[in-house]
């Protein structure tokens, strides 16, 4: 008895180093001036791992970020951060007042703790060096994405949080920034807890999907999810998804399936490329 | 002018007037960065019942205007978190009855035999400071400076955004308190020198010019200062020269240095 115990205890200890939990959430529920907006959602967050959280307008998607970062209080439930996360967040999008002389750099180094060397290499590796010196008010909706970015990735974070940081760009732009943060979590081994309505990248790099409709309607492995014949089948009617997507939001259950479904066949074909990547790199 | 120097009330004057303005450059970039500028009224509003408190008690006046801005601070901060009221209505509410407040008990105190000079407390009476209230400016300066570099970086962080700043670990209401305390003793310093009425002006008018010439937070903070300093030699010159009343000089030569850079040096326009 006692030694089976220790076992446990041993590959408790072993699971732990190698996929260390981060933050965990348990059964949390936000309550705003008495809406529901959230309802015993609980999730955890591993080390290296990426998660991509999917859901309709008004799922509270941004409310659970909010909470996960400490940036809200949850009504009920409670959030658990390993001690010293550094967390490097990259809202969608930031207003910088016309009133406030700032560069980018200035920016980047806002708390005086980054060399300009270091603000520069950054800035390099999201592709935006040129920007080093222009005014934040200057720069264009991506390339605010790719300063933010470069902002949260300057204190090394373990944990990158990106809320939708595709929205609002063309397909292009999209996938450059898709492909530079995919470059960078392979660099800087972080692991990425994003906000996504984009399907085809949760498909390509995702460890795990959560669907969120104020409560968590289903969770899953990406690979399990496009290897199951269920899920295949569903790629026939993804246009109509995508119309029952935009339009009955009240039909949660039905509503999630379909999203899965939707996006993702617009991709399906070239989807299969990607995917097969980092099946091949598994033992 | 050479003349004038030599006489020891223009070097106390000039002394003042440079104190105020190593303080307002700073603290007014701030002022602007966060809108704050009402909260700078309000404060000077709430000066006026400072004033007649510290006279009440027989205190110094700057002592008072002090204290009750770190009063009005507090209850704004209290009041900031009851969220159904936005903050200009709320610092409509304290200014206004501060200011009334402060005349009530201003009435009561001249009744009572007090011959009080409220002109000199609303416009400021800067041909009348002495070496105490210098040396009381100078080390409230450097104390208001010290702190404020403790916190600018933090500052800084939230006027661009307060989220970043959070998960950068700033203490968000933990600094934007202390800044309001900050300015509290602003406008105490100002008291002497341009007046309740008047303190506002000399935060945001050198620090809104100071953009023009500023790529960067930090520079704005010292530009702002040198036009506030440029400031207040004008007007006391000007004062000194044509016999002009000497805190509305200093914040008209405030703004006429900002019209002038505005029309020669703004190329946006």
């Amino acid at each position: 008895m006692k030694q089976s115990d220790h076992t446990k205890v041993a590959a408790k200890v072993a699971a732990e180093i190698t996929d260390e939990l981060l933050l965990a959430a348990k059964h949390v529920g936000y309550v705003k001036r008495g809406k529901h907006i959230l309802n015993d959602v609980s999730l955890e967050l591993h080390s290296k791992e990426i998660i991509t959280l999917i859901g309709p307008n008004g799922a509270g998607k941004t409310s659970l970020i909010r909470i996960l970062l400490g940036l809200s209080e949850a009504s009920s439930g409670k959030v658990e951060r390993k001690q010293n996360l550094q967390i490097g967040y990259v809202p969608q999008r930031i207003n910088v007042p016309d009133v406030m002389p700032l560069r980018v750099c200035d920016f980047l180094n806002v708390m005086g703790k980054f060399s300009i060397d270091a603000c520069q290499q950054m800035l390099t590796e999201v592709n935006c060096a040129y920007l080093l010196y222009s005014p934040m008010q200057n720069i264009s909706g991506g390339e605010m994405q790719r300063v933010l970015l470069a902002r949260a990735l300057l204190k090394h974070p373990q944990l990158l949080v990106l809320d939708e940081p595709a929205s609002g760009m063309d397909i292009i732009g999209q996938q450059a920034l898709y492909e530079t943060i995919q470059k960078i979590r392979d660099k800087h081994e972080c692991s990425i807890l994003m906000v996504s309505h984009d399907l085809h990248l949760v498909m390509a790099a995702t460890d795990k999907v959560i669907c969120l409709n104020t409560h968590i309607c289903c969770t899953g492995h990406p690979d399990d999810v496009s290897e199951h014949p269920e899920y295949l089948k569903l790629f026939g009617d993804a246009i109509e998804g995508l119309a029952l997507y935009s339009h009955n939001h009240d039909h949660e259950h039905d509503l999630q399936g379909n999203i899965v479904a939707a996006e993702e066949c617009h991709s399906c074909e070239h989807h299969v490329h990607v995917q097969k990547k980092p099946q091949d790199k598994k033992p | 002018m050479s003349g004038l120097l030599m006489d020891d009330f223009v070097l106390y004057a000039l002394a003042a007037g440079i104190a105020l303005a190593l303080v307002v450059g700073p603290l007014g970039s701030v002022v602007v960065w966060r809108r704050m500028a009402y909260f700078g009224d309000t404060l000077a509003h709430a000066a006026l019942l400072g004033v007649a408190l510290a006279i009440a008690a027989e205190q110094l006046p700057m002592a008072g205007v002090g204290l009750i801005g770190i009063f009005i601070a507090i209850i704004l901060f209290w009041l900031e978190k009851q969220r159904d009221l936005s903050t200009d209505i709320l610092l409509g509410i304290l200014s206004h009855s501060s200011l009334a407040l402060g005349l009530i008990v201003l009435s009561i105190i001249q009744a009572q035999g007090y011959n009080i000079d409220l002109m000199s407390y609303l416009l400021g009476d800067l041909l009348a400071v002495d070496q105490t209230d210098v040396m009381l400016m100078f080390v409230s300066a450097f104390v208001i400076l010290l702190v404020f570099s403790q916190i600018l970086s933090p500052l800084i962080s939230m006027s661009v955004n307060e989220d970043l700043a959070r998960i950068d670990g700033v203490a968000v209401e933990k600094v934007r308190f202390v800044f309001m305390i900050l300015l509290a003793l602003v406008i105490a310093v100002a008291l002497k020198v341009v007046g309740i009425l008047l303190i506002t002006a000399l935060l945001i008018i050198p620090a809104a010019n100071a953009r023009l010439f500023s790529k960067s937070p930090r520079q704005m903070v010292l530009v702002s200062v040198l036009l506030a300093i440029f400031a207040v030699l004008l007007g006391l010159y000007s004062s000194l020269n044509w016999d002009l009343p000497a805190g509305p000089a200093i914040v008209i030569a405030a703004s006429t240095l900002f019209f002038i850079s505005r029309l020669l040096f703004n190329r946006s326009v």
